[in-house]
């Protein structure tokens, strides 16, 4: 198998035996795959990935995704398992706390994610942590994989690698579904780009020059339009949210991150005084020549209202809102329980008037019920759902997603994938509350 | 008049003369295929092509994607791309080529890659093609591909 395949990576003798079939067809087809995909951008060898768990970015059992889980299938037919486990993005579907009606649950069930039971079934034989490991926020200490720092991981799931390798510096590259379960499972990596020192070296600095804290999700926006994929050394941020990285700062980046990532294609941004790489080596990190970017209250006004409304109506009344794409940490949840009670109480109103689903992982959500039940009661009494879905894979369907759907965010990356108006966090609040825009 | 630009293969191919659709932003692979990819298998919905899906770029937005030669900077976006465009290449619903005037980025390449090495349906990629060759293509240009990676523009 492979024997007249050339390459240019630089491969152990068990690394070209596996090549060759020492592991069998399907795993040599797996050390193709990943000796071109590293062959593609320069990488001289294999790196092992550290002891911790893999994530994949593929939680739903779509159906028209039928030839990746072909893939998954050989795998399995070939004995191949993640040794380490590995952690999934969220589930498409929360019948519970996300209510469909008949048609909406006949397309979910019989078209869209016909596949779900059977995909799931083989996550579980390729060596998922648990029932409860989906979610895209797979790094929060509740979930239980989070790597080290110089870590090297094989990832997917865009908002997770930005947060990752940022600020927890890891070392992890954009990979693509498939691609991170092939790394999983050889448990190596082709070492180029963000793996490597030079890498991660920031191409652009960024100044924010804005008279108050930046909205994390449209300054994210903003960096991941103008950056794409490059890596941006922001200035100025830590006059806002500080230079420790605790649970405030965590979730902003989270937040500031998946915007990244989902607008642009930003896999690693270095904060200063803040993020681990920004506080150790500081404008080191620079390239000669950086471009710069200045970002003051205009220039974010100007990113936010320029978002396109695709809705078939742009004056209608919203009829539902999502909040938490990427999941909210333990924190945020109690920060938002507040935030919709004392709005609710200024306007007056018993409950939202917009039904709002507010989500976050499995096992966050089992630890802010146990507690913070005060604020969870807040949610329950202003009739606030919670739930573990994923709003973007739940807005696939056409009857939950399409252009008279309506749907509202404060995620600029469920704006992005979707037909969903992206508000700010202050605006969404009032918007729910009053029952309308 | 006919121009020429010389890139680096990917996926080695062949192109004879296939229309060119032109992006200058980056193309979001997830928003541009998502849409006809998601609906392929509804009865009466679904289409046996792609049209691009995303409405922050009005240069694939709306077009058939379908065996058309897709030019464009990089790919962006949400890290399914790869799987995605392998998915769309075992579908039969990929373009014939992808030409990048960057190099390419790591989720198009795993996606060519993957199509490449898991499928008979090779999506043809040539990346680091120049500014000038996407200042050069427009719309519906037709697209001559050669295996060493030259892109030959009419």
């Amino acid at each position: 198998m492979n024997e007249n395949f050339t390459y240019k990576m630089k491969l152990t003798d068990d690394e070209v035996a596996i090549l060759h079939g020492s592991k069998g067809e399907t795993m040599a087809k797996i050390m193709k795959t990943l000796v071109l995909y590293g062959d593609a951008f320069g990488a001289e060898k294999f790196v092992s990935v550290a002891g911790n768990k893999g994530h994949l970015v593929t939680s739903f059992g779509i159906s028209v995704l039928k030839p990746v889980f072909d893939i998954t299938q050989e795998l399995i037919d070939a004995g191949l398992k993640v040794d380490e486990t590995f952690t999934v993005d969220p589930r498409p579907i929360d019948y519970t706390n996300v209510k469909c009606n008949p048609l909406q649950k006949l397309i979910f069930n019989k078209i869209l994610y016909g596949m779900q039971d059977s995909y799931e079934a083989q996550l579980k034989k390729l060596g998922i942590k648990s029932e409860k490991s989906f979610t895209c926020a797979c790094y929060l200490d509740e979930v239980g994989n989070t790597p080290k720092k110089g870590d090297i991981l094989s990832w997917a799931e865009s908002s997770a690698v930005v947060y990752a390798n940022s600020v927890i510096g890891a070392r992890c590259n954009r990979n693509s579904g498939i691609i991170e379960l092939f790394g999983s499972i050889l448990g190596k990596v082709p070492a180029f780009d963000l793996v490597t020192d030079e890498g991660r070296k920031a191409k652009w600095i960024i100044e924010v020059k804005t008279t108050k804290i930046p909205e994390a999700q449209v300054l994210g926006s903003a960096i991941g339009m103008k950056v794409m994929e490059d890596v941006p050394f922001v200035k100025g941020l830590d006059k806002w949210i500080g230079t420790e990285l605790n649970d405030a700062t965590k979730a902003y980046l989270k937040d500031f991150g998946a915007a990244t990532a989902s607008n642009g294609a930003v896999g690693l941004y270095h904060i200063e005084n803040l993020t681990p790489e920004a506080v150790e080596m500081g404008e080191d990190l620079i390239v000669e020549n950086a471009k710069t970017y200045v970002i003051d209250d205009a220039e974010l006004e100007r990113v936010y209202k320029n978002y396109p409304v695709v809705w078939k109506d742009k004056n209608a009344t919203p009829k539902l809102c999502f909040i938490g794409c990427p999941h909210l940490s333990f924190e945020q949840l109690g920060e938002w329980a507040e935030r919709i009670d004392e709005e609710c109480k200024k306007q007056g109103q018993k409950t939202v008037q917009i039904r709002t689903v507010v989500t976050s992982a499995p096992e966050v959500l089992e630890r802010f019920k146990k507690e913070n039940k005060a604020a969870y009661n807040k949610f329950l009494l202003r009739g606030v759902n919670l739930s573990y879905i994923c709003p973007l894979m739940y807005m696939n369907n056409p009857l939950c997603g399409g252009d008279t759907s309506n749907v509202i965010t404060c995620s600029n990356k469920l704006r992005t994938y979707t037909t969903a108006r992206y508000f700010t966090t202050d605006d969404i609040t009032k918007i729910i509350v009053k029952g309308g825009i | 008049m006919s121009k020429e630009f010389k890139g680096r293969p990917v996926v080695a191919g062949k192109i004879d003369k296939c229309e060119a659709v032109v992006s200058h932003n980056g193309v979001n692979t997830l928003a541009t295929f998502q849409k006809t990819a998601l609906l392929h298998d509804i009865p009466l919905i679904g289409k046996d092509y792609v049209i691009g899906s995303d409405q922050n770029n009005p240069d694939v937005y709306g077009k058939n994607l379908t065996g058309k030669v897709l030019c464009l900077p990089q790919t962006i976006g949400s890290t399914t791309g790869g799987m995605v465009i392998y998915t769309v290449a075992a579908l039969k619903l990929a373009p014939a080529a992808m030409l990048f005037s960057q190099p390419i980025d790591s989720l198009a390449a795993a996606g060519v890659i993957l199509a490449d090495v898991w499928t008979d349906n090779s999506i043809v990629a040539v990346d680091s093609l120049g500014e000038d060759f996407l200042n050069a293509v427009k719309d519906g240009d037709k697209i001559t591909v050669k295996e060493d990676g030259t892109v030959i523009v009419d």
